[in-house]
């Protein structure tokens, strides 16, 4: 037997969290560098995965298969594909810096507040989520993947509801009412749509009599699997309902705010950059693949749902006043620009979706975890607090401004390629879709730059005139992101050379070809 | 006189005695309840002769080898073959041996063990006139705040009765899911809710509130009891039988031979709707569904908490077990009668039990209602009439029984100066004093709330699956939205728990012996055992799955 390379990206953050969690209170620094470490050999172990994955071969690589729990037709099976690739190698890459951000985020408070924080504890749930997002792309058993997806909520409420930011304008009591309302708000929404999918994925189970992806694929494409019309339908809205909060499209996104305003900056990326894109990766292993005729029924609903994602994101963007909010509001627009691709069933949609979801998590971390750091020197949230900072912190207000270019697609930045392939594999299919969701670049142009120009131009605010600018420690994680945006904006192909064939792949299971050029069918 | 006149005496004298046969009991199939029997009536006469200071090691050892004991009959009856090829009816028809009934005895045997441990507990309180004591009330028949009382805690009586009386509740609870015909049934039933009943009263702390749970109790169950015994009239009145094989094959139409004396009624469809509508109502109360739930939240509040604990856990199992055996053996020939009921009962108690409890402002009140919650799920797997429908059934069992009485056992935990501080608002913070035990409750809670990598999950998934392929598909999706609401109340305590600020005059943790420490590690393994890798005791369950007939 070989060895069991994807189990081993798993178990090893998870390892690692048993371990940092154990490490004793007194040694706090200990357990950062330790839970830094098992990233880092996580890190390593995703680069072997996308090494030894070969794009050309079979369509699941390096897979795994163990019985498990025989009652219920589980198996423990994991394979990767292209997509799994690309979005293990994104987790292993972000969890170090979400690591190395957040170092001081759970260090005891001075003396004299009562906020109680285990330094270990973060760290320990941070390797948590990590083992388990990467389950979850890995896993080709829907049970098995069903299991990650709703476990992996716990740890995550645990760091949005345990750990705040340092300060808030209201005081320490209000600040602790909001974090547990929205560690709650997220649970439970998350919680409502994990059940929903737990209905359908008994259903399934009823229908198909066992949870394999490969095997119920099969049997779908060859016949001897025959689902009623009415019967894949409900069974895909439940599975899609889940996705869809998790994701999370309008109108099912009013979690997301609140969980990213409440958390600190590295949870925020952890959340939006890390565990959101399960949603968008299940709709494209698990919708279009178990169910391809439901997914292609409900397509023009579901496009309809991105678009307005797009708009309604990035117009609440524009409005608000809280920087973290913002982003999330960024993050909802960009959500649906990934749907959109998705569902809008082209080649270049999908592999734009993918390499969407790639790019966002690097320019997502890296425009917010600056902001985190802005916001740790201020001690506020709010735009109008700032001004002028880029005459005091010319470093950070770069770097800012670069993450801020990303998130709107400037050209010669890595989400301007998947942002044109998503709108291209639109405009293929559904022009009118296009053009309404190309409005949503003009938004984010928009809140961008106005966001830029209000907290680091103009005068310098007194409040902001002595803040120094990035440290060490900061600078080590804003500039490989910088590189990477720059570097997969130049040159894309890696990513896409590995997520292109799986792309194919799913679309030929939905027995979707791209549409001919116009010219060629006027002929 | 010759000597054949003599002989002819002889045998006219005997005659009529050969013809009664000697009851033909089988003691070894039986073993598992006589050993407990046996050791409550030792205990009985342990409390009669033994001095007060040994009693309470002499009542540990007797009770804990008889549970001990007992289990391994049970074991070793099933690796035997009992539980599936050489399934049979025992006793002169009364009881069954077979999968279920084992599979269920042993699962009672196990929770009364570690339930047991909890009842002995006696380092949770602090020494009262230099002597331990435990969570039962000094001297029972003594008023409530009267001289009496305190010259008993003065004298640091202690009640270990309760040993006798939790044997004879299991002894009770073991006959009443294998039981085979009706008057079996009904004995048992009293044999395990009369201890039940006086150890409600016996609560050290808040007697008050204790007695009237009890009362409570009391009350609502013997009238639950008259309903079942009305309901097996009417049943004798239908099939002219009590035994469970007899009243189905007349519920099938394959018996002919009329009962002269019953010539009237036998057959009669009234009597068997009616009949039965009583029996299941019975086993419904003592289930705590939905709308015969009513003294659930009250008994559980008042009870001592092992007892609540124990109750919780052991009655649950012992009542499913009988009402499965009922439906299944009895009644499959009316399925078409009984299964729309029984949506009904299912829904109204997933649902009920679930909002009902997002209101609750005292923790042993949420367990009852969640408890409430729980046994409307096992009635989804119930409504499945299907092999797995049992064997899920069987499963969830095991599985919740372990979660709850480490549920409670957390509970006598908690303490202030009152004694338990079962109070909501108290818990707030506690994850900070307490780290550990806040943890272990969030374990237990999440199991409840049936979060994946728990037993609670896949107890859950297990009844669901069943429900869905037996045709109850609408059942699951109630069942999905009751354990979103569920979820809420779940998650508010660990909430309160982990993200509220503690308050100053709250309460303390007490460090307990290994006795409760045992009972909580126990499930807390059990939980995650059966969350992570339940293969094996699914294919226990599984083959337990068949009744014999």
């Amino acid at each position: 037997m070989s060895f069991p390379l994807l189990t081993a990206t798993a178990a090893l953050p998870a390892v690692g969290a048993i371990a940092t969690a154990a490490v004793p209170a007194a040694q706090r620094t200990a357990a950062k560098w330790l839970a830094l470490l098992f990233s880092l050999a996580t890190l390593a172990l995703a680069a072997t995965v996308a090494v030894r994955f070969d794009p050309g071969g079979d369509r699941y690589q390096l897979t795994e298969s163990h019985a498990w729990i025989k009652d219920f037709g589980v198996r423990y099976e994991l394979g990767v594909d292209g997509i799994g690739v690309a979005l293990v190698a994104l987790t292993a890459l972000l969890i170090p810096f979400i690591i190395l951000a957040g170092w001081h985020d759970a260090d005891p408070l001075e003396t004299g507040s009562k906020r109680w924080r285990p330094t270990q504890g973060f760290f320990a749930l941070i390797l948590a989520v990590e083992a388990m997002v990467i389950l979850s792309f890995e896993a080709t058993d829907v049970f098995l993947f069903y299991i990650f997806f709703e476990a992996m909520l716990i740890p995550m409420y645990f760091l949005i509801g345990g750990f705040g930011d340092r300060a808030h304008e209201h005081g320490e009591q209000a600040a602790a009412t909001q974090r547990s309302y929205a560690a709650v708000k997220f649970l439970l929404y998350n919680l409502v749509g994990g059940l929903i999918m737990l209905a359908a994925v008994i259903g399934l189970y009823v229908v198909a009599g066992n949870f394999s992806l490969a095997e119920i694929a099969q049997a779908r494409a060859n016949g001897t699997l025959d689902m009623a019309t009415n019967t894949e339908r409900w069974l895909f809205l439940g599975f899609f309902f889940a996705f869809a909060v998790k994701a999370p499209l309008w109108p099912l996104h009013t979690w997301l705010p609140n969980a990213m305003q409440e958390s600190t900056a590295p949870v925020a990326v952890l959340i939006t950059a890390v565990v959101d894109k399960v949603g968008t990766f299940a709709m494209l292993r698990f919708c279009l693949q178990l169910f391809p005729e439901a997914s292609k029924w409900a397509t023009p609903v579901i496009l309809v749902l991105a678009v307005i994602s797009i708009i309604y994101g990035a117009l609440l963007a524009v409005g608000q006043r809280d920087i973290k909010r913002l982003v999330a509001y960024a993050s909802i627009s960009h959500f649906g620009f990934i749907i959109l691709g998705i569902f809008a069933m082209t080649s270049q949609g999908q592999s734009g979706a993918t390499l969407y979801m790639v790019n966002h998590g690097i320019s997502t971390a890296a425009l917010m975890l600056v902001a985190g750091f802005l916001i740790s020197r201020r001690g506020s949230r709010l735009i109008a607090d700032y001004g002028g900072v880029q005459k005091v912190a010319p470093v950070l207000a770069g770097t800012f401004l670069i993450g801020g270019l990303a998130t709107l697609s400037l050209p010669g930045l890595a989400p301007f390629v998947s942002e044109f392939l998503v709108l291209v594999g639109a405009f293929a299919r559904y022009p009118a879709i296009g053009i309404i969701a190309t409005f949503g670049i003009v938004l984010a142009a928009l809140y961008t730059l106005v966001l830029y120009q209000r907290t680091m131009t103009g005068p310098v605010k007194p409040e902001v005139s002595a803040m120094p600018d990035l440290r060490v420690r900061e600078l080590v994680v804003v500039a490989p992101l910088v590189v990477l945006l720059i570097f997969l904006g130049v040159y894309p192909k890696p990513v896409t050379d590995i997520v292109n064939p799986a792309v194919k792949q799913t679309l030929s299971d939905v027995h979707k070809k791209d549409p001919r050029p116009e010219v060629e069918a006027a002929k | 006189m010759s000597t054949a006149a003599v002989h002819s005496l002889w045998t006219t004298a005997a005659d009529p005695i050969s013809k009664i046969d000697a009851p033909k009991i089988e003691y070894g199939q039986l073993s598992p309840t006589l050993i407990v029997v046996g050791a409550a009536i030792i205990g009985v006469l342990v409390e009669a002769f033994v001095p007060r200071k040994a009693r309470y090691y002499a009542q540990m050892f007797v009770s804990v080898v008889a549970l001990a004991a007992a289990f391994a009959a049970v074991v070793a009856l099933a690796a035997d073959g009992y539980g599936t090829t050489k399934a049979r009816i025992a006793a002169m028809g009364a009881i069954a041996v077979d999968g279920p009934a084992l599979f269920l005895q042993g699962t009672i045997l196990l929770a009364a063990l570690v339930g047991l441990f909890t009842f002995a507990e006696r380092r949770l309180d602090p020494e009262a006139h230099g002597r331990p004591v435990d969570s039962f009330a000094a001297q029972a028949a003594s008023v409530p705040g009267s001289d009496s009382e305190k010259a008993a805690v003065r004298a640091g009586f202690t009640t270990t009765e309760v040993f006798p009386l939790l044997l004879f509740a299991v002894a009770g609870m073991l006959v009443f899911p294998a039981a085979n015909d009706l008057l079996t049934l009904f004995v048992a039933l009293e044999v395990f809710s009369l201890p039940l009943y006086l150890l409600c009263a016996l609560a050290r702390r808040k007697r008050l509130m204790s007695q009237e749970a009890a009362v409570k109790y009391f009350l609502l169950g013997a009238f639950a009891s008259a309903f079942t015994l009305f309901g097996i009239a009417l049943l004798y009145g239908y099939a002219g039988s009590v035994s469970y094989a007899t009243i189905a094959h007349v519920v099938d139409g394959t018996v002919a031979d009329v009962d002269p004396a019953l010539a009237d009624t036998m057959g009669n469809d009234a009597l068997l709707l009616i009949g039965t509508a009583m029996l299941v109502m019975g086993l419904l109360f003592k289930v705590g569904a939905v709308p015969f739930h009513m003294w659930t939240p009250d008994v559980y509040q008042g009870a001592p908490t092992p007892v609540t604990g124990f109750m919780a856990a052991a009655t649950k199992v012992a009542a499913f077990g009988a009402l499965l055996r009922v439906l299944y053996v009895i009644l499959p020939g009316l399925r078409w009668d009984w299964r729309p009921v029984m949506w009904g009962v299912a829904i109204v108690t997933m649902l009920g039990g679930a909002i009902v409890a997002i209101t609750q402002t005292d923790i042993k009140r949420l367990l009852a209602y969640s408890s409430i919650a729980h046994a409307g799920f096992i009635l989804a797997g119930v409504i499945a009439t299907t092999p797995d429908g049992v064997s899920s059934v069987l499963f969830y069992l095991a599985a919740y029984s372990f979660v709850t009485i480490g549920a409670f056992a957390v509970v006598t935990l908690v303490r202030d100066a009152g004694g338990e501080a079962t109070h909501l608002s108290k818990w707030a913070g506690l994850g900070r004093r307490s780290p550990l035990v806040a943890a272990v409750f969030a374990v237990f809670l999440l199991a409840f709330a049936g979060i994946p990598l728990t037993s609670g999950f896949a107890g859950k998934f297990a009844v669901f699956k069943a429900a869905a392929e037996g045709g109850a598909a609408p059942l699951v999706v109630v069942g999905v939205i009751s354990s979103a609401i569920a979820a809420f109340f779940y998650i508010r305590v660990i909430v309160l728990m982990f993200f509220s600020e503690p308050r100053p005059e709250g309460p303390t943790v007490a460090v307990p012996s290994p006795l409760t420490m045992t009972a909580i590690g126990v499930g807390v393994a059990v939980t995650l055992v059966l969350g992570v890798a339940p293969q094996y005791f699914l294919d226990l369950a599984g083959q337990a799955g068949v009744f014999v007939r």
